[in-house]
């Protein structure tokens, strides 16, 4: 698993926010784009990419993308 | 003895809740972004003094109306609410009286919500099939506005109130109701509640509101709904739903013509369709006018694809409910 294809997976999920700004560091709460429906969307792709069930608790407990990468790859 | 559907109707409440005026309330919000995701463009919210019952009572007219129903020959009434006008009495007796039903009419509530008008077909089969009744009366109410904080713009983007309205008889109607599958995982009670208001939690007057990570409002008397979760849910148990009711309809995939689920979202349905890998024209999706209805949302799918002739020539349907509980069922209709 890859933190570069994640980085371009959780990229594509966001419509309005330059790919740029997607970074292991960034912390995802703060982007502008950042919303429940995004949250979702986070799940979904770690199901359909990584065949992997995060939770709402997992996503509350990180902050940076790479938190999440990191529960991703744990439970992959 | 089959079970069949005979007529549809539903009743939407007259205040819109459109995009533009949530935009208003929350200027903050991209509503036009989220309504492209999750499909829901207005939904209408029931009046101050407008109650489940009475929206019962609006799609049951409509439907004795539209399908020139004898409302005298029903003789068993299923209500299905989560927001009934009290705890006590039953409310179906009072709609059995505001219809103008025969008192020899059976008549009952149920509270269940999304696996609600599934359920409530398997009722009204088994009544049938018992030859305890022979025209069953199936209505489905929610107010769920009523319970939603005001300043809680997720929940108020998602669902609408609707009430609708179905006619169930042992005589030949537009499709008969086939076999069933249900499930129940109450470890998901607290994902989708409203606490407060029952016996255990009764509603505290100086409830302090509490603001989530998304920047939703909402208090212990308000509904509460963990979307993660919820999501989670589904993604995990309604492909097994779908599997184990193609194996008891003794049907393979590709026989079914059309799949109708459950309307929670557009976002959240498209995930179900396509982990489930059914083609989108097999898949139908109604809700942009009314938003996620509750137990609604079923009947009027089936009314809307009834009535832009999306049934014609097709032979298997699939029904599937899931949701607060958890709870979930599903069923197969043949259109003879």
């Amino acid at each position: 698993m890859e933190i570069n294809t994640f980085l371009k997976n959780f990229a594509d999920i966001l419509e309005d926010t330059d790919a740029a700004l997607i970074q292991q560091e960034t912390v995802f709460r703060d982007l502008d784009e950042w919303d429940s429906l995004i949250a979702l969307s986070l799940i979904a792709m770690a199901d359909e990419e990584y065949s992997v069930k995060l939770t709402g608790d997992d996503i509350k407990s990180s902050n940076s993308l790479n938190d999440i990468f990191e529960i991703i790859k744990n439970k992959a | 003895m089959k079970a069949n559907i005979q007529a549809i109707s539903y009743y939407l409440p007259e205040e819109i809740l459109s995009n533009d005026l949530i935009n208003q309330e929350f200027p903050e919000w991209d509503i036009e972004k989220i309504s492209s995701k999750t499909g829901i463009n207005s939904r209408h919210i029931s009046a101050k003094d407008e109650f489940s019952s009475d929206m019962a009572v609006k799609a049951a007219e409509k439907l004795f109306k539209e399908h020139n129903i004898d409302r005298s020959k029903i003789d068993f009434l299923l209500f299905c609410t989560q927001s009934p006008d009290y705890f006590l009495p039953t409310t179906a007796c009072i709609i059995q009286e505001k219809l103008g039903l025969e008192t020899t009419t059976g008549a009952l509530d149920y509270n269940l919500g999304c696996s609600g008008f599934v359920y409530g077909l398997s009722l009204a089969k088994g009544l049938i099939a018992g030859e305890m009744a022979k025209n069953i009366l199936l209505i489905t109410s929610e107010t769920y506005s009523k319970f939603i904080h005001p300043k809680d713009k997720s929940n108020k983007t998602i669902f609408g109130d609707a009430a609708a309205a179905t006619l169930i008889s042992a005589e030949k109607g537009f499709c008969s109701i086939g076999n069933f599958v249900f499930g129940t995982d109450g470890k998901g009670a607290e994902n989708l509640i409203v606490k407060q208001g029952g016996m255990r939690f009764p509603v505290l007057e100086d409830n302090e509101d509490i603001k989530d990570e998304f920047g939703n409002v909402r208090n212990d008397k308000n509904l509460f709904m963990n979307g993660s979760e919820i999501f989670n849910f589904t993604g995990e148990f309604v492909p097994i739903l779908i599997k184990g009711m193609l194996e008891k309809a003794n049907l393979d995939q590709d026989q079914i013509d059309l799949f109708v689920f459950h309307q929670a979202n557009k976002y959240m349905l498209n995930y179900l369709r396509k982990k489930i890998k059914i083609p989108e024209e097999k898949f139908y999706i109604s809700m942009e006018n009314c938003g996620n209805t509750v137990s609604s949302t079923i009947p009027i799918a089936l009314y809307e694809a009834l009535k832009e002739g999306k049934l014609e020539n097709l032979q298997h349907l699939i029904l599937a409910g899931f949701g607060v509980g958890y709870s979930w069922a599903a069923c197969n209709l043949t259109i003879e």
